[in-house]
């Protein structure tokens, strides 16, 4: 068993972190890869990557959004209690150059992928600049590390309940008029991760996206995670799970992420009944994810 | 051999074939006449002593007629079932020129569920303990025999398993209906009673490297990770909701158990017209998994004809009865979607056959101005595997071929780099569980000399 060493609920009870021992996997992790965790005999393998590793208490962390019956299962963990299975690391790390100046734009719980490789462009010797946005306050995480780990922070949400009102967008528009950018990470939500690098598109600035299609075993032996990036088929789980965003067939990527649509909604459903004390669940999230 | 119904076992998923009663196994094996130059033992890939086994059968020693399998081979209770005995030992039995060959798989199979359900057989000797560590990487049929052979030789052994569960190709491929799962599992943990230490999880060539094994002390290590890399047809709209590797099919059904969801969390895509590219083993499987999923109509699609079908007999059989449809001749052109993204067809094209290719086998030839349209709304695809580069990426001095398979010697197992060896799919490409179980036996032999006796690798 892979015990919970540490649990912290976020965002009223929609985000959660676990810390988990893992001693074999937080020694080899590097910014960038992930895991796959199973709760139990019946549970599924679901990924997510890494927000963070101690190599030396021999811990992982993840930071995940409570979406479905996985994550639901998930977070009825407590400390103490853990995963049945924990494989990794998995994918390929995030390459880390200094090149300049970087604009790290995180959406959601994106913000929690994001962290780690910007702290790793920060020691590089990069000039980082961190743009964190969500729909509302409540669902702004991370908002004091990322601040340690970047030179300036800028900040935005939709309804403009904390930071400027808008779009990571258009944060980035302005950060990339005051500055010459050589590259931009955005990991969030797919229709975020296609919007910045739309926004990049012109200006030739490098974008790099890290991808969340649906995956089975992680190891390249299924092609579940198959995602179209410059035209070529490849496999999220072992050639990424980050591309050059402006390669990535987005569209496709989100039509594929549906793939079990109407299954989700019922086994969320089906579990909420299960719980009497869950909180109303962020709307809409299914669909965009 | 008595079988389930074809009606009755399109409705489940338990085993098709239910095993011979005792009386029937005596009355089989007096068929057998013993033959002095046995041709059915030069037939079975692991040398069987099969006329020793079936005497002691006919003379009711179940219990030593397993023994007398086990000294050739570990796992008789899923090659009784998986083998493609028609072309091994039953197919060179002399009993087959005229009539039935003596029905050597459902005898093996025999014994080795009787002695999974009385367990009478004396555990195997363990030899006084070497001191050398060995690592095992894969814990399919390739690796679960050098794990075997090794620890019966008095070292320890570790196997490294990439899934939650081990088993390789016997969990995750091949499915419950074919092979329950409980006969591997229970082959699995015969070995841990032995000493075999198992770490599923780990995966190497990231949770831990090859070149680490050695640092952290295992003297020699074995590659079985099998061919697992699921080969696409690159035709437009393949990345369709509804177009899927036989590999993915076969591992949410069979590893993560979709046909139990939502009891299971893991779900499967439930195809009402579902078509199989491929007309192999694992195409059989997947076609026969469709139906049991509650299909209408499960389609085998083929570009070559009925001859060459490179699938066991047995299976082709099974899904005839069961009411799998068979188009010959025919590939591959497009899958066409919704606006959702979602498959409705597939056009296909009729082929004719031509000259022989590489491997022997008459060319599928395209007939052009032949294309017409398949309703379906899954799509397997199980047209091969090939080597999955995880490993071999991020290990040096590996030497591969130019499709990425392990090479190594014929006879030893031998890979480029010292101290490893290699055997199974990852080094011939797709093939058999008996095989695999026949190199990693030449394996064990080759690292027990180069360890015990000091030979050179």
């Amino acid at each position: 068993m892979f015990e919970i060493v540490r649990r912290e609920e976020m965002s009223q009870g929609h985000v959660i972190l676990n810390e988990i021992r893992a001693p074999l996997i937080a020694r080899k992790a590097r910014p960038g890869q992930f895991v796959i965790l199973k709760a139990n005999e019946t549970g599924e393998r679901i990924p997510l990557t890494m927000a963070d590793t101690n190599p030396d208490l021999g811990t992982i962390t993840v930071i995940y959004m409570v979406v479905g019956k996985s994550t639901l299962l998930f977070k009825g963990l407590k400390e103490g209690e853990g995963y049945q299975d924990v494989i990794g690391p998995l994918g390929r790390p995030t390459h880390l150059e200094k090149v300049g100046t970087v604009v790290c734009v995180g959406g959601g719980t994106g913000v929690a992928v994001l962290h780690p490789i910007t702290r790793a462009l920060k020691e590089k010797g990069n000039h980082v600049i961190s743009i964190i946005g969500a729909r509302s306050k409540d669902l702004i995480i991370l908002e004091k590390e990322m601040a340690q780990a970047s030179h300036e922070q800028l900040l935005c949400t939709d309804d403009g309940t904390y930071g400027e009102k808008g779009f990571v967008t258009d944060v980035l528009e302005s950060v990339m008029a005051a500055h010459e950018v050589k590259l931009v990470v955005a990991i969030g939500p797919v229709p975020m991760m296609k919007a910045v690098c739309e926004k990049t598109r012109k200006s030739h600035i490098k974008t790099m996206v890290s991808l969340n299609p649906i995956m089975i075993d992680g190891t390249g032996m299924c092609g579940g995670c198959r995602v179209s990036v410059g035209g070529e088929t490849r496999f999220a789980c072992v050639d990424g799970p980050e591309f050059d965003g402006h390669l990535v067939d987005f569209d496709e990527l989100m039509l594929r992420l549906r793939s079990y649509a109407a299954d989700e909604k019922k086994s969320y459903e089906n579990q909420l009944c299960r719980l009497d004390d869950e909180p109303d669940p962020v709307k809409n999230i299914v669909a965009e994810e | 051999m008595p079988e389930l119904d074809p009606n009755v076992r399109v409705g489940s998923f338990s085993e098709v074939p239910q095993g011979l009663s005792p009386e029937a196994a005596v009355l089989e094996a007096k068929r057998c006449i013993q033959c002095k130059k046995p041709a059915c033992v030069e037939g079975c890939p692991v040398s069987v002593d099969i006329p020793g086994f079936i005497k002691l059968i006919r003379e009711e020693d179940f219990t030593g007629a397993i023994c007398r399998i086990w000294e050739k081979n570990g796992l008789p209770a899923v090659c009784g079932r998986v083998c493609p005995q028609e072309l091994q030992c039953e197919g060179k039995c002399v009993l087959g020129k005229k009539g039935d060959p003596v029905a050597i798989g459902n005898l093996e199979r025999f014994a080795a569920d009787y002695e999974r359900h009385k367990r009478q057989a004396p555990q195997p000797s363990v030899a006084d303990a070497t001191g050398k560590k060995v690592a095992v990487v894969g814990s399919g049929p390739a690796g679960l025999t050098v794990a075997s052979d090794l620890i019966q030789k008095g070292y320890a052994v570790s196997v490294f398993e990439a899934f939650h569960k081990p088993g390789g190709v016997l969990v995750y491929g091949i499915p419950e209906f074919r092979l329950p799962k409980e006969i591997v599992f229970s082959e699995v943990a015969g070995l841990q009673d032995l000493g075999v230490d198992l770490k599923c999880n780990s995966v190497v060539g990231r949770t831990v490297t090859l070149d680490e094994l050695f640092d952290q002390g295992y003297s020699a290590v074995f590659l079985g990770v099998g061919a697992g890399l699921p080969t696409f047809l690159k035709v437009p709209g393949e990345n369709l909701i509804g177009v899927m590797s036989a590999n993915e099919y076969l591992t949410r059904t069979n590893l993560m158990k979709a046909y139990l969801y939502p009891e299971y969390d893991t779900p499967i895509i439930k195809g009402r017209k579902v078509i199989t590219l491929g007309a192999g083993n694992v195409a059989m499987d997947a076609a026969r998994t469709a139906l049991r999923l509650g299909a209408e109509k499960s389609l085998i699609v083929y570009r070559r004809s009925r001859d060459e079908v490179p699938a066991r007999a047995a299976e082709v059989h099974h899904a005839e009865e069961e009411g799998v449809e068979f188009f010959f001749l025919t590939g591959p052109v497009k899958f066409n979607g919704d606006d959702q993204g979602r498959l409705v067809s597939m056009t296909g094209l009729k082929m004719a056959l031509g000259e022989p290719d590489d491997s022997g086998r008459r060319r599928p030839v395209p007939v052009p101005g032949s294309e017409f349209d398949l309703e379906c709304d899954l799509a397997i695809v199980a047209v091969g595997s090939g080597a999955n580069p995880l490993l071999t990426q991020t290990t040096d001095g590996l030497k591969t071929n130019q499709w990425g398979y392990i090479a190594a010697a014929t006879d030893s197992g031998k890979t480029s780099k010292k101290g490893v060896w290699a055997g199974g799919d990852i080094v011939t490409g797709s093939a058999t569980v008996i095989l695999a179980m026949g190199a990693g036996r030449i394996a064990a032999d080759s690292i027990h000399g180069y360890l015990s006796r000091g030979e050179p690798f």
